[in-house]
């Protein structure tokens, strides 16, 4: 059982004479530990795909099982607890101006049982923090740092309750070369010791490298 | 999951913006001093308008059951109250009568309407503070003992009094002699008052029958219960009285004040503006904090937390602030009543009651602007993040 599958996956926007399909009968799969880029024009339909498989819309056409969770007709309910096993990470950082890094990273702890209190919450955060080099900047709130550092606390957010599958959207675009890079290569190493699948959509070619497989789309279909 | 997770993400994200949250709590606590100082005015104001029924000491009283406010009394036949003598328990009843008259300001000469209040003042059953002293005095002919607490356009009769002794006054064509002050204070319904025996009320009220009387005062026999005598005379007497004890007298007589006339209204306007300013403020403040993390808060909800965690956020900033604003809005109002007290001679207090009131409202109207501003994190989509 792959983490990712789906197959005839099919996504409209819009009603009756607006109707604008965005994914047609579309397939895909993400091994266990597989780093897939997802590229393609904009308007090829990678970020609805994204946003599909994140359990962030319900589903209109096709299956689609997400680490066992299928979500062709799953109620609002389940998709919030997939979504808990799943980390995001976004084109921009997001995180809560109010909050120091270690805050930020220890807050998406606070829906896992598994770390009950907040000294708890708080070591796992700082441990994260440290294995993307940003240990240092645990205390610093996210105005104090840079594009980079914060997209790195945000990578950090996304793989500290340890999901089963990483989904980035762009996340090097607003970076410099060396950032983006940094970025790409903690997430690549928290991946891989870990064994986590990452599926990413990017347009920047500076990164395909880290990728096992690239998956090109164009007009809502998968073309190589 | 607890509920004190969402309140620190509130707390946190309230002291973050310094000058966002001082200016919160200055809006609740602004609004609490509204409805505090609306509420203190409006109570203050109904306990001045019942002074005199509260200064009146009897277990029972008859009254016309036409009488709407003793500042306007029907009248009713003297006779009803020798007749409450035929019950056993009743030790004693005093006739009140009840008029107003022209009073001639001493000093300009101008005109005002003064209301006289005429009884047996050896019988004990009114008690003015500064009366007992007076009593001997106010047996004399033509003498009254003058409210001090009157309004000022009576003239400065009480540094008159205090400069040259007793002095003489003209109230509607007699000349009486003022032996002393009494403390009742102006109601809505009286801007004076003038406390006299009831031989010399005759003297100034000459065109009323002497027959025909305002208001009785009934003393009771120790041990007696006073409901049962009520009941008991309520059963003896004819329907033009009617018996009610000291409390429902002094009920009846708000009452009037409440319902009758605009000033209930009034203040309840007003308390109810205080919420509506203060909680506008809550609602922009919360609005503008959801408004500008709607990014943020789209990420949470992809990151699994739930819509009620946002809005346990939302709604415990809105009782952060609630209970920040109240805090210096009680501690404002009780200094605040201490100083319109002195300078208006109203009898503003702060009582518990009325603080656990407050409390409530400003904790609902910081709730519905939480509701209000609830409606924002809709707009926080997680869909739209990617």
């Amino acid at each position: 059982m792959h983490p990712v599958s789906l197959s005839g996956v099919g996504f409209s926007f819009g009603e009756g004479a607006l109707r604008r399909p965005v994914l047609r009968d579309l397939d895909l799969t993400v091994a266990a530990g597989e780093i897939v880029l997802l590229t393609g024009p904009s308007g090829s339909g990678k970020t609805t795909l994204l946003t599909l498989i994140g359990a962030l819309r319900a589903m209109q056409q096709g299956h689609c099982a997400v680490l066992g969770q299928e979500l062709m007709g799953a109620p609002e309910s389940a998709r919030v607890a997939l979504r808990r096993r799943i980390g995001f990470i976004f084109q921009n950082h997001n995180l809560l101006g109010f909050l120091t890094a270690a805050q930020n990273v220890a807050m998406s702890l606070e829906l896992h049982p598994d770390f009950g209190n907040d000294a708890a919450r708080l070591r796992q955060a700082e441990r994260m923090l440290s294995q993307v080099g940003m240990e240092e900047f645990a205390q610093a709130l996210p105005a104090k740092l840079s594009g980079g550092q914060r997209q790195r606390v945000a990578v950090a957010r996304a793989l500290a309750a340890g999901p089963g599958l990483i989904l980035a959207d762009e996340p090097t675009a607003a970076l410099d070369r060396q950032s983006g890079r940094d970025v790409v290569e903690s997430m690549r190493t928290l991946a891989k010791t870990s064994g986590m699948p990452i599926l990413l959509v990017t347009h920047d070619p500076r990164i395909l490298d880290v990728a096992d497989r690239v998956v090109n789309m164009e007009d809502g279909r998968i073309v190589a | 999951m607890s509920v004190l997770l969402p309140f620190r993400l509130a707390w946190r994200q309230l002291r973050a913006e310094r000058a966002r949250l001082l200016s919160a709590i200055a809006g609740v606590m602004f609004a609490c001093v509204l409805v505090f100082m609306q509420l203190g005015f409006r109570s203050a104001l109904f306990d001045s308008a019942t002074a005199l029924p509260q200064a009146l000491r009897g277990e029972l009283f008859l009254i016309h059951p036409l009488t709407t406010a003793l500042f306007r009394p029907e009248s009713f036949p003297r006779v009803r109250a020798y007749q409450t003598l035929a019950i056993p328990e009743v030790a004693l009843a005093v006739p009140i009568y009840m008029t107003q008259s022209i009073w001639r300001n001493p000093v300009n000469g101008t005109h005002r309407a003064i209301q006289l209040i005429g009884f047996d003042t050896e019988a004990g059953a009114v008690s003015f503070p500064g009366l007992a002293p007076l009593i001997p005095a106010l047996k004399r002919p033509d003498t009254i003992a003058f409210d001090w607490k009157s309004r000022p356009e009576f003239g400065p009769v009480s540094a008159l009094l205090a400069a040259n002794g007793p002095m003489k006054v003209q109230i509607g064509n007699r000349e009486v002699e003022i032996v002393g002050t009494v403390a009742l204070g102006a109601s809505f319904g009286a801007d004076g008052n003038a406390v006299m025996n009831e031989t010399n009320f005759r003297r100034l009220a000459k065109d009323r029958k002497t027959s025909n009387i305002d208001l009785v005062a009934l003393r009771l026999h120790d041990g007696a219960d006073p409901l049962a005598v009520q009941q008991a005379l309520t059963a003896l007497l004819p329907g033009d009285v009617r018996v009610v004890t000291h409390a429902q007298l002094v009920a009846w007589e708000r009452n009037y004040w409440e319902t009758a006339t605009p000033i209930g209204f009034i203040f309840a306007f007003g308390s109810l503006m205080g919420l509506i300013v203060g909680m506008v403020i809550v609602y922009q403040i919360l609005f503008a904090d959801v408004a500008s993390h709607l990014a943020e808060y789209a990420t949470l909800k992809a990151m699994g937390f739930s819509a009620g965690y946002l809005r346990l956020v939302v709604m415990g900033a809105a009782g952060i602030l609630a209970g920040l604003g109240f805090v210096p809005g009680i501690l404002a109002s009780v200094g605040l009543y201490d100083v319109v007290a002195k300078a208006t001679l109203l009898p503003l207090r702060m009582e518990a009651d009325r603080g656990v009131l407050v409390l409530a409202l400003i904790f609902g109207m910081c709730a519905f602007a939480g509701l209000l501003a609830m409606r924002k994190l809709r707009d926080a989509d997680p869909a739209d993040m990617f």
